[in-house]
């Protein structure tokens, strides 16, 4: 849509009608499309994020394909039935869908535990056959049936503009059922999602909860299929909660920043539908959702890809000062930066830069040929050279329990060792010789 | 599923006070033969554990020591025999049983913290759909600082060392308050330091009256760690008091050559009930 | 001319090329658990195919390869650095990608089809029905661009699998070994995406994303069902496409034919087709059908009841008896069980009926001590050699003696003993 906006610069009434969307004042209609999408959206981020901790997110995707065969079959047999029964009444259409949803599932269970492939060949099949008898179905259906059949291929992409406003308080209603489900069921189902031997070992039905899981599933694509289309809808549950995951590391705040997401996402993406009426719905809620994605993925603290890389970085720093700074200690005269950077094989430009960021932090002075340790800098570097001795003295000790996340050059014992063990390193270290200065004596340091 | 919402009521009591608490064997076994993916792995186990004690199963991979937990846990069918607790059936007495799984069994890069993880050992307690309250999650603290954890309750379970996590899942059983518990090797990869803390948690444990049984990979340290021991290798070698079986006569015959010719025969039976040539 | 050359030549031989090409390749992908990996690929080659269009303002058909070609290394690149970089789960990252980037497709085709004469919908059932014209107009029957592109493609795919044959095998099975033998298996794996995006690219204008996707699987999956060896597995997807994109377009062309008021979607039903195809081999496959295999156990059970049955009349023969009464041996094997097994020892002549009881024939008696024999055996052998205890050593030698190597001879403890652990007497091979 960004792109559909370049090439002809918008007039201000666009921005006028923008605002009075997103504002939710643009009309009965539009705002109660913009609310029921906002809901959908919070119901499959809720719901997703179970479904990804269950590591389950494609089978969802052969399940939303799989409605198309059930839409047209509803369409057409409630059209052969007729007898007041409407062919396009949304609720029987849903409820094709939901029949044939299931089905899908079920046939991803049975080829996977009777045949010899895996589930990643048996959604694809269980996918493409699916959609396939469903678009025979759909495109076969306006001759087989008195009603017309045109607004069935709205299904597949999502179409806002003609909803009803019955069939978006459908919508709601069935968003909201998944909503309340999924809050009620939050405890159990994190369980299951995180040690199912042990929830099954201490009493809760396993299976049960996770064919709950996959009815909620089917609640969210079923209530998702006209507004977002069933080719899409799946990003919906799959999209916000992955991109949750990189804001929190608590199940509870990754739940809501993943409804949140995807209540954005469905806001967000229904207005600007609104707005650009030729525009499939679907795509534009998903493209909202994939923004969110990459700016979660770029740019969130706790796991974002930019922080991280930050954090290593300023650790790496860390790391080269505290060699410095051991290296000035461990001579105890004045050297030259060049040798410093000769022993840990430092480029010049590498070793200045370390030499100013260590001159900054007051812990050397000195011209460069000649460097020297400030009081604080001595002070840091008998701390480095204790934590040293006792890491490489717990390496000998206890080499192949080295966990893998501990860096040992830059972990402080006390972070990581117990007391008792810290002592009993000391001891080994003192009977090998090796005296090292007490943590007491140690001040200042570590930024 | 027939859930019990409101526990067995005398779970809540001191395990002193219990009346049950007598020298009735917590767990028996007779006869059970299990078949993992229909290929039978255990052959007609017969066990009998005595109260208050701390019992490893020992034998080599491949022995059927976890299968033998789980079958009892039936976290997997038993094709023959069957399994007490306290004289009773398994159903009766959940609440009074408590599991540790493998360490890997999971996966550690899940959203939640030490203390989160060690509270999911109350939910059963607390029941279908009521959230965890405040009440439960100090007692889940207090479980963690018994295992020397307190102050690592908010840590993401990925940022623990392997010892450090063994403990959260000890905290986790602790938060139990079983009688009788299964731990699957629960010494797997963990430090010296945490080794003991861990063994010092089971004698409390023992203290206290409960029975744990813990599939065991270290036979050097079995007789200093454990009163019973069970020697396995797809049926029981032996079993019983440590200085009674522990010998080498009894490892030889556990560890020293599996049964080629059984396991073949069990093989061809497996490949035939499977139906596939 | 005839009309199958005006109408119904290039349209098929569309289909033939796309199923042939993907199916093939497909195979490669299935066995590397890479499935989805098609699916979110011919998904994703929809930006690339746009933004072809935007670009160039046309359909030419190399603008359209490159675009969608980029696309499809794109995807598979996105795929890799969401999965690394952003430490999420492979299916979760394939989802996020692959939807991100159809959305953007779709966005970017409604934008496009005002220029350019396209719409999202045929982005899925693909034109199949539009490449009759082609055929209709003139005498000499013109080869539409899309036909042309398919053959290049599938001649490419097939030397890519015929020279690298042995490369892909090594690196589908063991990455790592591949890699350490020189055959680097991110390059071949690199090479394969690369095909498969060709692949789906030139099928995606003629028959459309979800033929795609059923073309890289259903046939490979179906020869998956049918064969254990990568080369007749190859052979037969190939077979299958085939069957399928024939079998699935005539169906759908012909459909009038049938009964239906008019011509079907010829995608849909060369990917209904696919999956009955893969449907039937599942079912009826003769090593890993599921009907197959439920036929073996069957035959298992009869051979256990019956063998049983020996047994159970040879031990009464043993205390003297002159035979086994019918309602005891109903009542120690069941009665459904033992009718079953009754008839089918009378009808091979394994025991004849003297007065009221149920004796065995020279035949059925050698039979039954071979099995006694090997009962007792198990039994010796389950006390002496696993330390079962002798009361307890009945129920598993009762499976045992069943027992049957791979070549069908049975498998018995090589054992001296003539008494087994409670005394009894054990027959000798010889006996009789």
């Amino acid at each position: 849509m960004i792109l559909a906006q370049l090439s002809s610069p918008p007039d201000p009434s666009f921005w006028r009608e923008a605002f009075q969307t997103l504002s939710l004042r643009a009309g009965y209609n539009t705002t109660v499309v913009v609310l029921g999408t906002t809901l959908l959206g919070v119901a499959a981020g809720l719901v997703g994020s179970f479904l990804l901790l269950r590591k389950r997110s494609l089978v969802a995707d052969a399940l939303s394909h799989a409605t198309l065969p059930g839409v047209a079959l509803a369409f057409l047999i409630a059209d052969a039935i007729g007898n007041g029964l409407s062919a396009k009444s949304l609720p029987v259409l849903l409820l094709g869908a939901a029949i044939t949803g299931v089905l899908a599932v079920l046939t991803v269970q049975l080829i996977v535990r009777h045949t010899r492939l895996r589930e990643d060949a048996a959604i694809g099949l269980t996918l493409s056959v699916y959609f396939g008898v469903g678009v025979v179905l759909l495109r076969a259906a306006p001759d087989y049936a008195s009603t017309p059949a045109s607004g069935l291929h709205h299904f597949i992409y999502g179409q806002t503009a003609g909803l009803l406003i019955t069939d978006v308080y459908l919508m709601g209603a069935i968003a909201t059922i998944a909503i309340l489900a999924a809050a009620f069921l939050f405890k159990e189902l994190a369980l299951t999602c995180f040690n199912d031997d042990f929830a099954r070992a201490t009493g809760w039905p396993v299976s049960i909860l996770d064919i709950a899981l996959m009815a909620l599933v089917v609640l969210v694509v079923v209530a998702g299929l006209q507004a977002v289309g069933l080719i899409l809808v799946v990003a919906l549950l799959i999209i916000p909660p992955a991109a949750a995951r990189f804001w929190t590391e608590r199940l509870a705040r990754m739940v809501l920043a993943s409804a949140l997401i995807g209540g954005a996402s469905g806001y967000a993406g229904s207005t600007l539908s609104a707005l650009l009426p030729r525009q499939p719905t679907g795509a534009i809620i998903v493209l909202v959702a994939g923004a969110l994605f990459i700016i979660s993925m770029l740019a969130a603290p706790t796991r974002g890809v930019i922080p991280t890389l930050i954090r290593r970085a300023r650790l790496r720093a860390r790391f080269a000062t505290d060699h410095l700074v051991e290296f000035l200690f461990d001579t105890a005269s004045p050297a030259s930066l060049s040798e410093v950077a000769r022993d840990r094989a430092w480029s010049s430009l590498q070793s200045r830069i370390i030499a100013t960021g260590a001159r900054t932090a007051g812990l050397i002075t000195g011209p460069r040929s000649a460097l020297t340790l400030t009081d604080a800098g001595r002070a840091r570097g008998r701390r480095v050279a204790r934590n040293h001795a006792l890491w490489s003295q717990y390496l000998v000790t206890y080499a192949d329990l080295a966990p893998s996340h501990v860096d040992f050059s830059v972990d402080q014992v006390e972070h990581i060792l117990s007391e008792e063990l810290i002592a009993e390193l000391e001891q080994a270290l003192a009977k090998r010789g090796i005296k090292i200065t007490s943590a007491q004596t140690s001040s200042g340091g570590d930024a | 599923m027939t859930s019990r919402t409101t526990p067995n009521p005398r779970t809540h009591a001191p395990l002193s006070e219990r009346p049950e608490h007598s020298a009735e064997a917590p767990l028996s076994v007779h006869a059970m033969t299990v078949a993992y993916h229909r290929k039978p792995v255990l052959w007609d186990v017969d066990l009998d554990l005595p109260p208050q004690s701390l019992v490893a199963i020992v034998g080599p991979n491949g022995a059927g020591k976890s299968t033998l937990i789980k079958a009892c846990l039936n976290l997997i069918p038993i094709a023959a025999g069957r399994v007490e607790f306290w004289g009773d059936t398994f159903e009766h007495n959940r609440s009074r049983v408590g599991y540790v799984p493998q360490r890997e069994s999971v996966d550690w890069d899940f959203p939640v913290s030490a203390l989160d993880v060690v509270a999911m050992g109350r939910y059963r307690r607390i029941g279908w759909f009521r959230p965890v309250t405040r009440k439960h999650k100090q007692a889940a603290l207090r479980c963690l600082e018994e295992v020397g954890m307190g102050e690592y309750a908010n840590r993401q379970i990925s940022q623990l060392s392997g010892g450090q996590q063994q403990r959260v899942f000890l905290a986790r059983a602790l938060a139990q308050e079983a009688e009788l518990y299964f731990m699957d090797e629960p010494f797997a990869g963990v430090d010296a330091a945490t080794e003991r803390a861990i063994v010092a948690i089971l004698r409390r444990m023992r203290e206290q009256g409960r029975t744990v049984v813990c599939v065991h990979h270290d036979i050097q340290t079995v007789p200093e760690y454990f009163d019973h021991a069970v020697l396995l290798n797809m049926r029981v070698v032996a079993a019983g008091p440590v200085a009674e079986v522990f010998n080498r006569e009894n490892l030889q015959r556990t560890y020293g050559g599996r049964l080629t010719l059984l396991t073949e025969a069990t093989e061809a039976v497996a490949r035939a009930e499977r139906g596939s040539t | 001319m005839n009309t199958f050359l005006t109408l119904d030549l290039m349209p098929l031989l569309a289909a033939v090329l796309s199923a042939l090409s993907c199916g093939l390749l497909g195979n490669f992908l299935v066995l590397r658990r890479l499935s989805l990996m098609g699916d979110a690929i011919s998904h994703a080659v929809l930006p690339g195919i746009a933004a072809a269009f935007v670009i160039t303002q046309s359909r030419s058909p190399v603008a359209m390869l490159i675009g969608a070609g980029v696309a499809a290394l794109l995807t598979v690149l996105i795929v890799e650095i969401v999965k690394r970089l952003g430490k999420v789960e492979p299916g979760a990252a394939m989802g996020v990608t692959f939807s991100v980037l159809f959305a953007l497709g779709v966005v970017m085709i409604e934008r496009a089809a005002r220029s350019v004469d396209l719409d999202a919908d045929c982005v899925l059932y693909g034109q199949l029905e539009t490449l009759a014209s082609f055929g209709a107009s003139g005498d000499a029957i013109q080869v539409p661009r899309q036909v042309i592109t398919l053959i290049i493609v599938t001649l490419f795919a097939l030397a890519f699998v015929g020279v690298l044959f042995k490369e892909l095998r090594i690196s589908a099975f063991d990455p790592g070994l591949s890699t350490s033998v020189g055959i680097s298996a991110g390059l071949m794996h690199t090479l394969l995406m690369a095909l498969v995006a060709a692949a789906a690219v030139a099928s995606f204008e003629a028959v459309g994303s979800i033929l795609v996707i059923a073309m890289l699987i259903a046939p490979a999956a179906t020869a998956r069902m049918l064969t254990d060896r990568l080369r007749p597995q190859i052979f037969v997807s190939l077979i299958a496409a085939l069957i399928a994109s024939v079998g699935g377009y005539f169906l759908a062309a012909h459909a009038e034919s049938l009964g239906f008021k008019r011509s079907l979607d010829a995608a849909g039903m060369i990917t209904v087709i696919s999956g009955l195809l893969f449907a039937i081999a599942a079912v009826a496959s003769p090593n890993h059908g599921v009907l197959a295999r439920a036929i073996r156990r069957r035959a298992l059970a009869d051979r256990v009841i019956l063998e049983d049955l020996l047994a159970t009349i040879y031990r009464a023969h043993e205390t003297g008896a002159p035979g086994a009464r019918e309602e005891a041996l109903r009542a120690a094997l069941g009665t459904n069980r033992a009718s079953a097994a009754l008839s089918i020892a009378t009808r091979r002549a394994l025991i004849t009926r003297r007065d009221a009881h149920i004796a065995l024939t020279d035949i059925g008696s050698a039979l039954a001590a071979d099995l006694v024999r090997r009962h007792r055996l198990w039994e010796t052998y389950l006390v002496d050699r696993a330390g079962v205890r002798p009361d307890h050593a009945h129920g598993p030698a009762e499976i045992l003696e069943h027992a049957r190597a791979d070549n069908r001879a049975p498998i018995a403890p090589d054992l001296d003993a003539t008494t087994d652990p409670h005394g009894r007497h054990i027959p000798s091979p010889h006996d009789n």
